[in-house]
């Protein structure tokens, strides 16, 4: 039993250890998208919490209470088949928390799923995040620029991510700025990033695609508007253009450091939507923004 | 690639695999040796490896169940001591890879799997009243198919290489374009053909559990195990050909190059995502209701009261049968199916929750009022409620699809699912164990060395796993076989690390009491010695061969309890020859031959596969035209076995 009690001082040290601890990143949000879902984290934490405590409270007291050490050794208990009011309260009020949990849920899914609150009327800044074993590669076709392992995006604006894979299914994760998506050869996805303050964030590909898995990282920097419209200028002025011949070297397992091209592989190598859906099977499915293509 | 290029290991040289080679060789050579050398080959085959009986398939299945818990503990051992400090080389990502892989498949296939169906096997009949499953003979090939399967995966390791694309195996990582080597030839096979042998099983105990139970004992009247059986066999058998033609779509793409799974050609990966949790969602289910069948029968017993709310309990586990086939999009929220449909998914997954949580109030109110003893597996059952509800309600708050695409591929998850699992399922199989040992073998493990095992079990959990759940939320991802010191994961994962090794000790200690009781423990411990309530508890220990001298006649669910506080008559009649079927070699030889199948087609081999194609042909064939009507054990045996335990019951 003592060693029970270390263990338990152990435990308790270690809870003492982590909050002290700088905030964990996807409780750390620094846009509207990871703002809401950090939110609903915390919504259902405490909700879960009152759960766990009622649960808890109710064993301590009945293992204290008839144990059978503390009872008389001739105490035999009762046979009780069971009692339509406690049974009625046992699903009634789980039914409630479920319920409310339910709304949390869908509105918040709608939510991140569309433009934040304040972008949904400006026009999006469409990046392409297309992920190849173990890279991530960036094409900006309105500034015709295309990055390697590192994006740079405007503050205080909606940028459009469209998803999608040279291979293996990536999950596009930037934890402080917006839950992840995943990136697929077949289908592109759409995921909605505004970031709130200027900064360097981690984001990565969260889904195991083989050997290169655990380095498959990019970095993510917000930066203001006038800024990220000089970087875009100085790229024009200083890097090469991005051939198809190079484009398919780059697509070659391994990894690469940070690289910067003008030009983008969309205009050789265009992402699977609409048109250029593998599984659009005709005009009469396919549809200007691709992506809602029915089988 | 040269013919037997393709045998050898890929692609690391690793002089830690090349030991295990030997550890292995050498270890089945002392083993062949030693039955040799101790003359007990005959007993084995006569009396383990050609048994139809339920109670030794039972056991067969437990004990392999028990062997891949270590084969998959070393894997998890070796995760953690890899990941417990930043920037590890203790294992190559490739290396890493593998051991992650097999880590998830062993555990959920072969050990889970093996342990709830060998449960089943050994409690089912006894509980209802029968003397052996409905299809004893089919039953023994369900066993030499799952065991063919578990060998033939674990072959993998030394022949060929591990697969190495997660226990999920999502395509097109899986398919030929990404891994190339035949480690998922191996999953493909190893688990069709145990996949099979389950199915069987399904079948199997549906009947045995509609047609078989004693006299008078009506579907409302089976104590709590069974129902849970019943219901997870139709699982079963709804859920497992989802995963059969998931398997061999898989086969075909890589090993016949169609195009299912494929980048190109029309191929789509994220059908093979559906396919599998399409099975993969109730298989939690699957695992996790007789789990909730055997705390229902321990925390019954050790409160000395009736399990409360007896029909809500019933009704609790058909709605989670239904539900648990409605939310298996919930396991890929993150792939874009839009906010409608993950809102419904969300939905159908929280209202989980609330069967769910009928079944905790319902322990919780059996213990209310009762007298409750403190041994092993009621220590298990106490720990169970409050761990699963924390692995409960972090499983609500993985179903809020927004949050979800937080959580989703991070450690959160892994924290999650083995908070379900192993106080789900693990604490309760060790529980059961216990609990049915006297029954399985005439003695009892040592309860002293039971509780060490469990403390270091529980605290090792704890601090496993709940670590995870931080790391997860500050971004670290699984399967991750190394992280940098600046991520800050480094603490964290030592802390998991000191917790695995102490599950390990509270595993070796638990194989310490068998060795211990075994030698040590009291023969004479009754028929009784638990004070249970349940009918198989109303014949000997160990069992006799055809389990109740007389068939029992029942009126409760708790028809002992009956017998021994109510004055209810449960053997009426008097004892005759009873009918039993007889052994038979034809499983093993045949779940042999699918073995030697799977092997060959693993390599593209093509005549071993013809041959050992013809072999199964050839034992269904001989099979169809066996004659075999069984044997009777006479009255006077049974009524000299009867008189041994000190008189008929």
């Amino acid at each position: 039993m003592k060693l029970k009690w270390t263990y338990l001082a152990l435990l308790t040290g270690i809870a003492a250890f982590l909050a002290g601890c700088e905030p964990l990143l996807v409780l750390d949000p620094k846009g509207p998208q990871a703002d809401t879902t950090a939110t609903v984290i915390w919504i259902s934490i405490f909700t879960m919490s009152f759960i766990v405590i009622v649960v808890l409270v109710m064993l301590a007291v009945i293992l204290f209470k008839y144990r059978a050490s503390k009872q008389d050794p001739d105490y035999e208990p009762p046979h009780i088949e069971g009692n339509k009011y406690v049974e009625g309260i046992i699903v009634a009020v789980p039914i409630l928390i479920v319920a409310f949990l339910s709304v949390v849920s869908t509105i918040s899914t709608h939510q991140v799923e569309s433009p934040p609150e304040g972008y949904a009327e400006d026009e999006p800044l469409v990046i392409y995040a297309s992920s190849s074993n173990w890279k991530w590669h960036f094409s900006y076709p309105e500034q015709d620029i295309e990055t390697v392992n590192y994006v740079f995006i405007p503050t205080n604006q909606n940028v459009e991510f469209r998803l999608y894979s040279h291979g293996t299914i990536s999950s596009f994760w930037i934890p402080q700025l917006a839950g992840q998506k995943y990136a697929m050869a077949d289908m592109t996805n759409y995921l909605n990033v505004v970031a709130d303050e200027p900064g360097e964030y981690m984001g990565r590909n969260s889904n195991f695609n083989g050997e290169g898995f655990a380095e498959n990282e990019f970095a993510v920097t917000a930066m203001p508007p006038s800024e990220f419209d000089s970087w875009v200028e100085d790229i024009h002025n200083t890097a090469d253009p991005l051939t198809e011949e190079e484009f398919e070297e780059l697509l070659e397992p391994g990894h690469l450091g940070q690289m910067t091209f003008t030009g983008t592989h969309q205009e050789f190598k265009p992402a699977p939507e609409g048109e250029n859906s593998p599984h659009n099977h005709g005009p009469s499915d396919s549809d200007e923004d691709g992506g809602h293509h029915h089988h | 690639m040269d013919f037997l290029d393709r045998f050898s290991i890929p692609p690391h040289d690793d002089p830690m695999l090349y030991a295990s080679i030997v550890a292995i060789g050498l270890v089945s050579i002392a083993i062949v040796f030693g039955v040799t050398y101790f003359k007990k080959w005959g007993y084995l085959w006569n009396n383990w490896l050609t048994t139809v009986d339920h109670k030794r398939i039972g056991i067969m299945y437990i004990i392999s169940a028990l062997l891949m818990l270590f084969r998959g503990g070393a894997d998890a051992v070796m995760m953690r001591l890899q990941t417990a400090v930043p920037d590890n080389s203790f294992l190559d990502a490739q290396h890493y890879n593998e051991v992650f892989t097999t880590h998830g498949v062993v555990m959920i296939f072969f050990m889970a799997m093996a342990f709830i169906i060998g449960m089943m096997n050994f409690v089912v009949p006894l509980q209802i009243g029968a003397r052996d499953v409905a299809f004893p003979r089919l039953n023994a090939l369900s066993f030499w198919l799952y065991f063919a399967g578990a060998m033939l995966f674990n072959v993998s390791f030394v022949v060929g290489g591990s697969p190495d694309a997660g226990w999920t195996n999502y395509y097109p990582l899986a398919g030929t374009e990404f891994s190339e080597h035949v480690g998922v030839n191996y999953y493909n096979w190893a688990l069709q053909i145990s996949g099979i042998g389950t199915l069987m099983t399904g079948i199997n105990f549906i009947a045995t559990i509609m047609k078989m139970r004693a006299p008078g004992m009506k579907l409302m009247k089976m104590p709590m195990f069974t129902w849970s059986a019943l219901i997870t066999n139709l699982i079963i058998v709804f859920a497992f050909p989802v995963l059969t033609i998931a398997l061999l779509m898989g086969t075909l793409d890589r090993q016949f190059f169609t195009n299912f799974f494929t980048t190109g050609d029309g191929g789509m990966d994220m059908m093979w995502a559906n396919l599998f949790w399409v099975w993969g969602h109730p298989e939690v289910y699957i695992l996790v209701l007789p789990a909730f069948g055997i705390y229902s029968q321990i925390i019954a017993t050790f409160s000395q009261r009736n399990l409360y709310g007896y029909k809500s309990m019933v009704a609790s586990m058909v709605i989670i049968s239904l539900l648990s086939f409605m939310v298996w999009v919930h396991h890929f929220f993150t792939m874009g199916q839009g906010a409608v449909a993950n809102s419904i998914f969300s939905i159908t997954t929280m209202a989980i929750a609330v069967p769910t949580g009928i079944k905790i109030f319902n322990w919780l109110l059996t213990m209310w009022r009762g007298k409750i003893r403190f041994t092993t597996p009621m220590m298990y059952s106490v720990a169970f409620i409050p761990l699963f509800t924390i692995g409960g309600v972090t499983g609500v708050m993985l179903a809020m699809a927004s949050a979800d695409y937080q959580y989703h591929n991070t450690m959160f998850l892994v924290a999650h699912f083995h908070n379900v699992i192993i106080p789900g399922v693990v604490f309760a199989m060790i529980a059961g164990l216990i609990y049915y040992w006297p029954k399985m073998f005439g003695f009892m493990l040592n309860e002293r060395i039971g509780k060490w095992a469990f403390w270091n079990i529980v605290i090792g959990f704890c601090l496993s796993f709940f670590p995870m759940y931080i790391t997860g939320l500050n971004g670290q991802a699984r399967r991750m076989y190394t992280y940098s010191e600046a991520s800050g994961f480094g603490p964290l994962s030592m802390v998991s690390f000191f917790g695995a090794l102490l599950l390990a000790v509270g595993f070796v200690i638990i194989v310490y009491n068998v060795y211990y009781s075994f030698r040590y423990a009291p023969r004479n411990v009754g028929d009784d010695p638990w004070n249970a309530r349940s009918l198989e508890w109303a014949t000997h220990n160990p069992v006799p061969e055809y389990n109740f001298a007389i068939t029992p006649n029942v009126d409760s669910e708790e028809a002992f309890w009956d017998y021994k506080k109510n004055g209810h008559d449960l053997f009426k009649g008097e004892i005759k020859d009873i009918h039993m079927p007889n052994n038979s070699g034809w499983s093993i030889i045949l779940a042999g031959f699918f073995f030697v199948f799977g092997f060959f087609f693993v390599f593209h081999v093509w005549v071993g596969v013809i041959i050992a194609f013809l072999g199964i042909i050839g034992c269904l064939i001989y099979r169809s035209f066996e004659k075999d009507d069984g044997h009777h054990i006479h009255k006077e045996e049974i009524e000299e076995t009867e008189n041994k335990f000190g008189g008929a019951k």
